[in-house]
């Protein structure tokens, strides 16, 4: 036996994180508001193919519309992130790849979203 | 990252066969994984042809059969027989249980035992619950209370207060359900398991213990309370009866409610 820590000792590890309460709560909150969201935007999605791509300009440049899609998008976005997380804490026990893949999920979930919101945007405020 | 090879000696062998007692013709077939980390051998899945007329009702009568007239070195591990120690959880049949109150009759055809799963092993039916009992020790199943005692009575409780513990305490750390959940196989050094967690709870519901700030802090972790994803496993195979999965989601109220 090459590990003469007490079994007690090793379970305690480091201690507590302190935290995890905050991501299972924004987890359930980003779920709940995305239920009418997901049942608006299908709908929307599904009119699209017979529109022009004047008519899609000017159905996002609607306020309504336009900020529907910023919250789906943050809401979508924030909720995979959280989501995904938690995939890789469960799947991934390599700590240096499983701490490497947060970072990308992180920083790609923010990414893909400000650039989802940029664009609704740009196609809100200039048409 | 997962791991694509199988460490060594986990690929499980055919082993031996023991044949029934010439004159026996009501038999039926036992397989039971063997492993013996002395002799460097992978573990084997040995079959025995055991005689029904001459044997008891539950599993552990049988493989107390086995030991006595088939194969002494058969290893498990047994107390009470009557599922109030928990000694001899093991696999059978597919399901985390207790041999002692898994009834024969209730299993058909072949009987399958292996150990409880995800644990190493020490020999045959027995796994190395270190781990399990540590986990337990951790959440400091005592209670802790600021206030003194009562210097000539017990702490008092009202019999609402006291049923608030019923489902909770009556678990008998056999290990059937952390070893049963999927959570448990992947994180079990950082994630406490379904037992742990049902037994913090039982201490978390105590109105006369007033450490369950505390207890609140010391559970509030991505890995040791949030692995459970409740999946169920553990309610589904505890021999009590018991409902661990709900005792965890009833934790995280706690801990969403001290916030809200």
């Amino acid at each position: 036996m090459s590990n003469l820590r007490t079994p007690l000792s090793q379970v305690k590890g480091l201690g507590s994180a302190k935290e995890g309460t905050g991501h299972f709560w924004v987890q359930r909150l980003t779920a709940i508001g995305l239920v009418p969201m997901v049942i608006w935007i299908a709908f929307a999605v599904a009119r699209l193919p017979s529109m022009s791509q004047a008519d899609i300009h000017i159905w996002l440049g609607n306020p309504f519309s336009a900020v529907m899609m910023i919250l789906f998008l943050v809401a979508a976005f924030w909720h995979a992130k959280l989501g995904l997380q938690v995939v890789i804490e469960d799947y991934v026990s390599d700590h240096a790849v499983r701490t490497v893949a947060i970072i990308a999920v992180n920083l790609l979930s923010v990414a893909l979203a400000v650039v989802g919101v940029f664009s609704v945007l740009h196609i809100a405020f200039t048409g | 990252m997962a791991e694509f090879t199988l460490p060594a000696n986990s690929v499980v062998m055919p082993g031996k066969h023991f044949a029934a007692p010439e004159g026996a013709t009501n038999t039926r077939l036992f397989k039971i994984y063997r492993f013996d980390p002395d002799t460097g051998e992978n573990p084997r899945v040995d079959t025995f042809d055991v005689d029904m007329d001459t044997c008891g009702p539950m599993v552990l009568d049988a493989i107390i059969k086995i030991k006595s007239e088939m194969d002494s070195s058969l290893t498990f591990r047994r107390s009470c027989r009557e599922g109030i120690c928990g000694s001899c959880a093991m696999n059978i049949d597919g399901s985390n249980t207790l041999a002692c109150t898994m009834s024969l009759e209730d299993i058909d055809g072949d009987v399958t035992i292996y150990p409880l799963p995800h644990q190493p092993i020490l020999k045959d039916l027995v796994s190395d619950l270190t781990n399990f009992y540590a986990q337990y020790a951790s959440i400091e199943p005592w209670l802790k209370s600021d206030s003194p005692a009562p210097p000539d009575r017990e702490r008092l409780q009202s019999p609402a207060d006291r049923e608030r513990l019923d489902g909770a305490y009556e678990c008998i750390l056999c290990a059937c359900c952390s070893t049963s959940c999927p959570s448990y196989w992947w994180n079990s050094d950082r994630y406490l398991g379904p037992a742990a967690l049902l037994a913090s709870y039982r201490w978390l519901s105590d109105s006369r213990d007033d450490a369950t700030g505390e207890r609140l802090d010391d559970l509030e972790d991505p890995f040791k309370l949030y692995r459970c994803h409740t999946i169920m496993n553990c309610a589904q195979v505890c021999p009590k009866g018991l409902n661990p999965a709900k005792a965890i989601a009833e934790t995280k109220k706690m801990m969403v409610q001290r916030r809200l």
